[in-house]
């Protein structure tokens, strides 16, 4: 918070520079240390279009394994669409076309031998609104990935869904009520009570889209905190309006605007030391 | 932009008649009650002169024992109620499954031209009379087998609940948000379990309200089983044989001249009616329970 908000000032004569610099990034920025550091995900010139409307234009970005990148941006740039090309949503939506590669752990998503339902169990995803499933209970909406992709065993299900429970510090609170409906829950709780769905079948990269952008701010520190715990073991991608939360939670951000991949680095570099013009005027607030 | 002074011109448009609206509003609020008590009266009345006129009628005797003599009193209809519960639990195996899968189809893999041929002919079938349908049913089996049975009076009207548990069934998949199909899939979970596993339980209320409907539709239906199972006076021998239903059964007794006659024929409607209303409020209780949930909102789905 204190970071973000202590540098008004100093953003004016960042601005100036950017001003000079007509360098547009459009591929991730290489960090001196890039090379001792594995790369979870790749995303490799990836187009997507909806209905002949390109949403994300040819966009490149890497993503590291136990840290947290977000993508901000303005409305409709496509972060989202770009998002849900990494676990393979996007080709749910009707007339929606893909191009290009996605690549976990070297290995192609898109390529015809990977089935799209193994690859969806790899990258867990959370939704805007939280969306438990409306006729189950909170128990059996966290063992829902586990039951319906065949897991029997009843005692395995029952460690996973109270470990769970508590990665997201819902258990506490609803340990005595695991056997009413999910919807019962309030919505902070709701949408931990997702994210715990999320991680029950045991992905290795977490997709979030605006997670919190539904919740209030104490129900959003939750989340939040809960981030940081996770990212000691996830790779996450979030998608987020709020800046401060970018601020706060990510160690990368990328910044997309109008379906391109403008700025992507380090969070503290994007914010403070924007090289693009267009991210300094969107991450000081002037359009958006 | 808007002017200070054209707003103040804008303002003068709106009606700010307060007590106006006040009666305006009582107006409608009159009318549509008055549809509603419209509505109301000939479904009270119907259900107050089956009452009156059915409830003398009944009796243990009534309910389980064969019709007697014709003109005579006594005798019962014990083998309508038989023959209208076998029908309707019969056609109901066969087209509750065959139209929920086709509601299915229609609201999952449907959104193509196959798809809109099928619900295009599927909306015609259940606008179709109903003795076009016992008549096809008796063509079909009752000239092939060479005799009236409970078969074709099951194949007759499980053609007719077909069409409209498809078409609720798709319209109750519909509803369904499509966040919860997003949240199976980035589960992992195949399509095919979402459907089963997640749709169709979210949108059991609506299932299970086409299907009662069809329940209903069928159990009330006379002219097809007038071709297919023709009528009887015994109780079940066989499903190749002629067996009785409730509605048939109150055709056939308020064709006779007899006063004796008419009031069985009221007890068997208020009969009917009755099973009908038991069968809805069962099938609600047993399906629709939710935690916490008074039997009032089960029964109601929760309005």
């Amino acid at each position: 918070m204190s970071s973000y908000e202590n540098m008004e000032g100093h953003y004016m004569s960042e601005l100036q520079e950017a001003d000079k610099m007509e360098t547009v990034t459009k591929s991730p920025i290489k960090h001196s240390s890039t090379e001792d550091v594995k790369y979870k995900l790749i995303a490799e010139n990836i187009v997507a279009s909806y209905d002949g409307v390109v949403a994300v234009k040819n966009v490149n970005m890497k993503f590291r394994d136990k840290a947290v990148t977000a993508l901000i941006g303005p409305s409709g740039c496509g972060k989202t669409t770009f998002l849900r090309c990494l676990n393979r949503m996007h080709e749910l939506t009707k007339n929606a076309k893909l191009t290009g590669r996605v690549l976990l752990d070297g290995e192609d998503l898109y390529s015809n031998e990977q089935d799209p339902i193994i690859n969806r169990r790899k990258i867990g995803m959370v939704f805007q609104k939280p969306n438990p499933f409306p006729t189950m209970s909170i128990y059996d909406n966290v063992a829902a990935g586990l039951k319906l992709n065949g897991l029997r065993d009843k005692s395995i299900i029952e460690q996973i869904v109270k470990g769970c429970l508590e990665m997201v510090y819902l258990w506490d609170e609803v340990k005595d009520d695991l056997k009413k409906p999910g919807m019962s829950l309030s919505g902070g709780q709701q949408q931990r009570l997702c994210i715990a769905r999320a991680l029950a079948i045991q992905p290795e990269v977490l997709l979030m889209d605006e997670p919190a952008s539904a919740l209030d701010p104490i129900a959003t520190q939750k989340i939040e905190e809960m981030i940081t715990e996770l990212k000691k073991e996830y790779t996450i991608i979030i998608v987020t309006h709020n800046m401060q939360q970018a601020v706060r939670v990510s160690d990368y951000t990328g910044f997309m605007y109008l379906g391109d991949l403008i700025e992507f680095g380090e969070t503290k570099q994007i914010f403070e030391n924007p090289r693009n013009e267009i991210t300094a005027k969107y991450v000081q607030g002037q359009f958006g | 932009m808007i002017t200070v002074e054209q707003r103040a011109e804008f303002r003068k448009h709106f009606r700010y008649n307060v007590s106006r609206r006040l009666v305006t509003d009582k107006i409608i609020k009159g009318v549509v009650f008055g549809c509603v008590v419209i509505t109301i009266i000939p479904l009270g009345s119907i259900l107050l002169e089956v009452f009156r006129n059915g409830a003398s009628a009944l009796s243990i005797e009534f309910l389980t024992q064969v019709p007697g003599a014709v003109g005579e009193a006594g005798g019962g209809i014990g083998p309508a109620i038989q023959g209208t519960l076998l029908l309707v639990g019969m056609s109901s195996l066969i087209g509750v499954p065959i139209g929920v899968l086709g509601g299915i189809f229609l609201s999952e893999f449907g959104n193509n031209r196959l798809g809109k041929t099928i619900r295009f002919f599927n909306d015609v079938l259940a606008e179709f009379p109903t003795i076009v349908i016992g008549l096809f049913a008796f063509i079909m089996i009752v000239l092939v087998f060479g005799t009236f049975s409970i078969l074709a009076g099951m194949f007759a009207l499980s053609i007719i609940m077909l069409p409209i548990i498809t078409r609720t069934t798709e319209e109750a998949l519909k509803l369904v948000p499509i966040s919860y199909r997003e949240a199976g899939y980035a589960l992992g979970i195949k399509r095919w379990t979402i459907i089963m596993r997640i749709i169709l339980s979210s949108a059991k209320s609506g299932l299970v309200t086409g299907i009662m409907l069809s329940v209903a539709r069928i159990g009330g239906e006379t002219a097809p089983l007038i071709f297919t199972i023709l009528g009887s006076s015994q109780f079940f021998s066989g499903f190749d044989q002629p067996m009785d239903a409730l509605p048939l059964r109150i055709w056939r007794l308020s064709l006779l001249p007899y006063d004796t006659a008419a009031a069985q024929g009221w007890g068997a409607a208020l009969v009917l009616i009755l099973i009908v209303l038991a069968l809805n409020i069962g099938v609600r209780y047993v399906f629709l329970r939710k935690h916490g949930r008074s039997l009032h909102v089960r029964i109601t789905g929760g309005g």
